[in-house]
This record gives structure tokens, sequence and C-alpha cells, in this order.
């Protein structure tokens, strides 16, 4: 089964994930190592990816793009800042026009990946989001936004809760 | 075409700066009710009046409160449309993550599955 921790520090823009698998370190990194196992699972059934340029190495960039119900692409990038197999992915990731043409000046967010073996054939994966400002936040949440939308929103009391705002 | 930006208020940074701090989080929760004045909110906390009255301009800059005029009165009343554009844009985006966290899984059993096959099918060679 797996486990999920979230942490979210609304001042630091920070949102951590944690989840726990069955599975050897090894497993885990390959779902990000492996192109055709990324496209599986980075974006939702109605929102599928696919990646045109992937070699996790320091200093490369990977590019998808996404396609929506109506045929629309949007394109990402993900700057390599930092790897070390099998443990730990740093990514800068960005939005691009559909001409392929990176949109630079907004880097979207920092992703920070950590995998560790937590006991025999049980692995965490840590998964930190760094925003640079809300605004970079919706335009991610903006690409293949149909998957997660839960919509009931409709007590304040959640986001007046200690755990969801302190540090 | 550049991806287009839905939700955004333009003090939106502002909105997350005000919530982080927890007398002003206290200051939200008692203004749902609409009830108390500056004067009345101050009553709650150990810090001067004009300290209160500070974090009630931070969260009324920020677009968390508002002040109304109810007959003679002045009351503080929190902004519920500001707090729940917050809450949406953090859950949207641990909402994406459980998704894909789910489908990681799902990758994981299945090819799990796979390989378990073929070892079956070896053995049974």
């Amino acid at each position: 089964m797996t486990v999920i921790r979230v942490r979210k520090d609304p001042q630091r823009l920070t949102l951590t994930v944690e989840a726990e698998f069955d599975a050897s370190v090894e497993r885990i990194w390959q779902l990000w190592a492996d192109p055709r196992q990324l496209e599986r699972w980075w974006g939702p059934p109605t929102y599928p990816a696919t990646f045109t340029k992937h070699d996790l190495a320091p200093g490369s960039r990977i590019e998808y793009h996404m396609t929506g119900p109506a045929g629309d692409q949007p394109h990402g990038y993900w700057d390599v800042l930092d790897v070390d197999p099998p443990r730990r992915i740093v990514l800068r990731g960005g939005c691009a026009y559909a001409d392929g043409t990176l949109t630079t000046e907004i880097p979207i967010s920092t992703i920070r990946v950590g995998i560790e073996e937590i006991a025999q054939g049980r692995t965490r994966m840590s998964i930190e989001n760094v925003f640079p400002s809300t605004g970079a936040m919706e335009k991610i949440l903006a690409m293949g936004t149909e998957e997660g939308q839960r919509q009931a929103v409709s007590q304040a009391d959640a986001i007046l809760a200690e755990e969801t705002i302190q540090r | 075409m550049v991806v287009s930006v839905t939700i955004a208020p333009p003090d939106f940074d502002r909105v997350f700066a005000a919530l982080a701090d927890h007398t002003r989080r206290d200051i939200v929760r008692r203004a749902i009710s609409a009830e108390e004045g500056v004067v009345e909110l101050a009553g709650h906390y150990p810090m001067s009046f004009a300290a209160v009255q500070k974090h009630v301009a931070v969260l009324e800059r920020a677009g968390l409160i508002t002040k109304q005029r109810i007959g003679r009165r002045r009351v503080v009343r929190t902004n519920l449309d500001a707090l729940l554009v917050a809450r949406r844009l953090l859950e949207k985006y641990e909402g994406l993550w459980r998704a894909r966290i789910d489908r990681m899984n799902r990758l994981i059993v299945e090819t799990a599955g796979a390989v378990d096959t073929v070892e079956t099918k070896e053995r049974k060679r």
C-alpha cells in the first residue's frame, strides 16, 4: 500500500509529498529514468505526456508535451540540475510555447526527488516542489488540470488548521 | 500559445504571507462570524491594541478580511472567497501528485505482475 504524507508550506510556497512503495529503490528510480515509464504516470489519462527528449544527466534539458482531449498540447521542459542515481534528482521545470520555444523568463518550479530504502523491498520517495510565486503554481496547474481537481472546497476550516499552515 | 492563467488575483502572494502567522490565522477564524470590531478582537490576544491593528491591516491588504459597518459599529469580516482560492491552489497541486503516485503504484504493480507471469511460465516449462 502506498502511504502518502503531504506537507504544505504556503509561506515558502513549498509542497512536499512522501510516498512509500513495495518496490526496490532501483524500481522507483526507473519511474523517472525511463521516459516510457514517465509517460505512464506524469500526465493523467486525459492529458497523456510524451517525452521527446530525455536524458537524466546534469546540464541536460528534458522536453515533453501533453496532449489534451481537444488536441491542445501544452509543452514543458525540465533542466536537470543534479542527479545521483538511484537516489536523487533535482529538476527545474518550465513552460514552453506550442512551437517548442521556451518561455525561459518564468522558471516554474524546482522539484527535488529523494529515493531511499526504508526496509527490504520497501522504498520511500519524497518529492519537494518549490514555486517561485503563486503565479507559477497556477501556471503549472493550468497544464493538464483535468486531474486531481477536488472541487468541494466548502469549508474554510482546513486552511485555517495549524497543520495546513505551519512550517 | 501561453498556457492561460486562471485563478490569479494580483495579491496572491500576500494571501499566503498573511496566513503564515498564527495570530492572523486566528483573527481570520474569529472574523468568519463577523461579530467583532478591532477593539473586541484585540481583547483576545496578549499584545497591544496597536499590534493587533497591524495584523488586521496585513489581512486587509491581502483581501482576507474587510471592515464592515453594521449600524454604528464597524466589524471585521473574513472574505471567504480569498481564503478558498488560496486553499484551492495548494489542494489542486496536492491532488496532482496524489494522482501521479496512484499511477506510479499501478505501473509498479502491473510490471511486477508481468515479470511474475514470465517467471511462472518459465518454471512451468
